[in-house]
């Protein structure tokens, strides 16, 4: 038996080896110096007969790469703003939006509500490819491609949220809801003093979600943005690898930052939120 | 207590199927008013758009005549759309039973891991926020011809591959997916298992059972309503693999990396709005076909979706 879990723990060990691994590689690539770094992986983007190689630990460590992507590449802060403007309100529309539609499903009962909620599962399903032309289409109708709300539109209302919060929704005691109704309190109040505090983690799973999927985006962008003034860091990243390597090791570690705190700082909602997931009501 | 909030829940589900009384109605008003914003903006983004794809789908470019199926069938005989439906099939068969047989093997060994239980799932969920333009870099330095896996397996006395720019490079992207995805469906794995009654262990040691046959006949069973789920999240995310193969190889990678979002996007370059109508109509009701037959086998019951 000891024997057993020994064995597990070393084999889970060394899969975890090829998640930490990658990680390690992008952070200490950000703090080598030039010459170093164009010696380490140098020969994968030129034609050189040599073979990219490794140091565990930089031979020397400097912050120079830091400090050069930050001076001198305007461009950056350009894309890294781009971001921001592209992600945040398209989440802080789904608050508006998507919160009390998940409430109306959890809470009520209603004709067509069955109905309803399964084409909301049948618009999380359907993967970019299927929603392209259309939103391609309303998007054109409304002149807004080429806009930062060609992305925010399309993401304030996304499915997916409605459809992790009213998991949340639904788990408080109904007895509370009726205790709160004995006491007089209108629809609206309930909402405002029960639902949202009682389901506030299920909406900061679904923020933390929907943050993650963003951030990443790179179909949207591709699709509705031209403009290349327009494109977030996602589509950024990879233009400047190949001329700056050190510069772009840092981007790379930049760019993941702000996704690594929220995961860092929300990985217990995370978690609810996957799990809220799944399909089974 | 229990006893008291189950009655007070049924009462209230008594009620509503008999007279609607104003106390009803205004709760379906309410109902619908919180819903109206979100149920407003889908129909105007989402569903009218989606309805004005169907009716193109049926007709000409030019001129607007009705087309019949014509666009549909010059799709399904187009060589890039035969290609990118193959390649996009053989990934997500290759894939999903991948990933949900090496998500659950791992989610069993971290189940038995008291003390470490938690590192491992944070480390296994970390990818989940790695943008992927952010591990292309390093995808190229470790799978370029001079890279770093090439490297290793010239030591090992091996010839190299050149896993990007050849059929490779179909791997380089089952690996990303692997990489990527497994912590998310070990979150849910893991919930799965922990529904599972531990008397039923017990029980079974106490019968003799063996390790495997307590995975057999308690665990697997006990997680057949979780598999079907994951299977549609893994197949939703599958199509998002597309990232990693654009930004590692470009609009025109290696033909087995053509995925159905190039060709996509190259008809979008092109404007072919009516081959694409057709196309997103086919591979949406696929897709819908697909999930309904994996979920009448998979003995899902009709709660459960």
């Amino acid at each position: 038996m000891k024997a057993k879990s020994f064995l597990s723990l070393g084999l889970l060990l060394i899969i975890v080896l090829l998640i930490w691994g990658p990680l390690w590689m992008m952070v200490t690539g950000s703090f080598m110096g030039a010459q170093e770094i164009n010696e380490m992986i140098g020969p994968v983007f030129g034609n050189e007969d040599k073979m990219a190689g490794w140091h565990l630990i930089p031979r020397f460590p400097t912050l120079k790469p830091y400090v050069e992507l930050l001076l001198d590449s305007p461009n950056f802060f350009v894309m890294f703003w781009n971001s921001c403007r592209q992600v945040f309100p398209g989440l802080i529309g789904q608050l508006f939006i998507a919160v009390p539609a998940a409430w109306s499903f959890a809470r009520y009962s209603f004709k067509g509500k069955k109905p309803l909620f399964i084409l909301y599962i049948v618009l999380m399903i359907m993967p970019f490819q299927v929603t392209m032309v259309s939103s391609y289409l309303v998007l054109d109708k409304f002149r807004l491609l080429n806009t930062d709300f060609a992305l925010i539109l399309p993401n304030i209302f996304s499915a997916f949220p409605v459809f992790i919060m009213e998991k949340f929704f639904k788990a408080i005691p109904g007895s509370l809801i009726e205790a709160a109704k004995i006491d007089g309190a209108g629809e609206l109040k309930i909402f405002m003093h029960i639902g949202i505090p009682m389901g506030a983690s299920g909406i900061v799973s679904a923020m933390v979600l929907g943050f993650l999927e963003a951030w990443n985006g790179i179909e949207q962008p591709l699709t509705f943005l031209k403009d290349r003034a327009l494109w977030p860091l996602s589509l950024y990243l990879p233009e400047i690898s190949k001329e700056k390597l050190g510069a772009a090791m840092v981007a790379s570690v930049i760019a993941m930052m702000p996704a690594i705190l929220i995961f860092l700082y929300g990985q217990k909602y995370i978690e609810q939120g996957i799990a809220a997931s799944g399909i089974k009501e | 207590m229990q006893e008291l909030i189950k009655k007070f829940t049924y009462e209230g589900k008594g009620a509503m199927t008999r007279k609607k009384t104003t106390m009803q109605k205004r709760e379906s008003r309410a109902a619908w008013l919180f819903l109206a914003p979100s149920l407003a903006g889908i129909t105007l983004f989402i569903l009218i758009p989606f309805g004005d794809v169907v009716r193109r789908s049926f007709y000409e470019a030019m001129g607007g005549k009705f087309a019949g199926v014509a666009n549909y069938i010059t799709v399904f005989n187009n060589g890039a759309f035969q290609l990118a439906a193959k390649n996009t099939s053989r990934f997500i068969l290759t894939c999903i039973p991948l990933l949900l047989a090496i998500s659950l093997f791992l989610s069993v060994l971290v189940m038995g891991q008291r003390k470490l239980g938690d590192f491992f799932k944070s480390s296994f969920l970390i990818p989940m926020a790695v943008p992927v333009a952010s591990i292309v870099l390093l995808w190229d330095i470790i799978f370029d011809k001079n890279g770093l896996l090439n490297r290793m397996i010239l030591m090992s006395g091996h010839q190299p591959v050149d896993w990007m720019n050849t059929s490779k490079a179909f791997y380089v992207l089952v690996f990303s997916y692997l990489w990527k995805n497994t912590g998310y469906d070990m979150v849910l794995w893991l919930a799965g298992l922990s529904g599972i009654a531990p008397a039923l262990y017990e029980a079974a040691s106490i019968d003799g059972a063996g390790a495997w046959k307590k995975f057999r006949y308690i665990t697997l069973p006990g997680l057949l309503p979780t598999a079907f789920t994951l299977f549609v999240l893994s197949l939703i995310n599958s199509f998002k693999v597309f990232r990693e193969a654009y930004l590692i190889a470009g609009s025109y990678p290696d033909n087995s990396i053509y995925m159905l979002q190039h060709l996509f996007n190259n008809w979008f370059v092109t404007l072919d709005i009516q081959k694409m109508c057709a196309a997103a109509i086919i591979v949406a009701v696929i897709l819908l076909l697909f999930i309904l037959i994996v979920r009448r086998y998979s003995g899902v019951r009709e709660e459960d979706l």
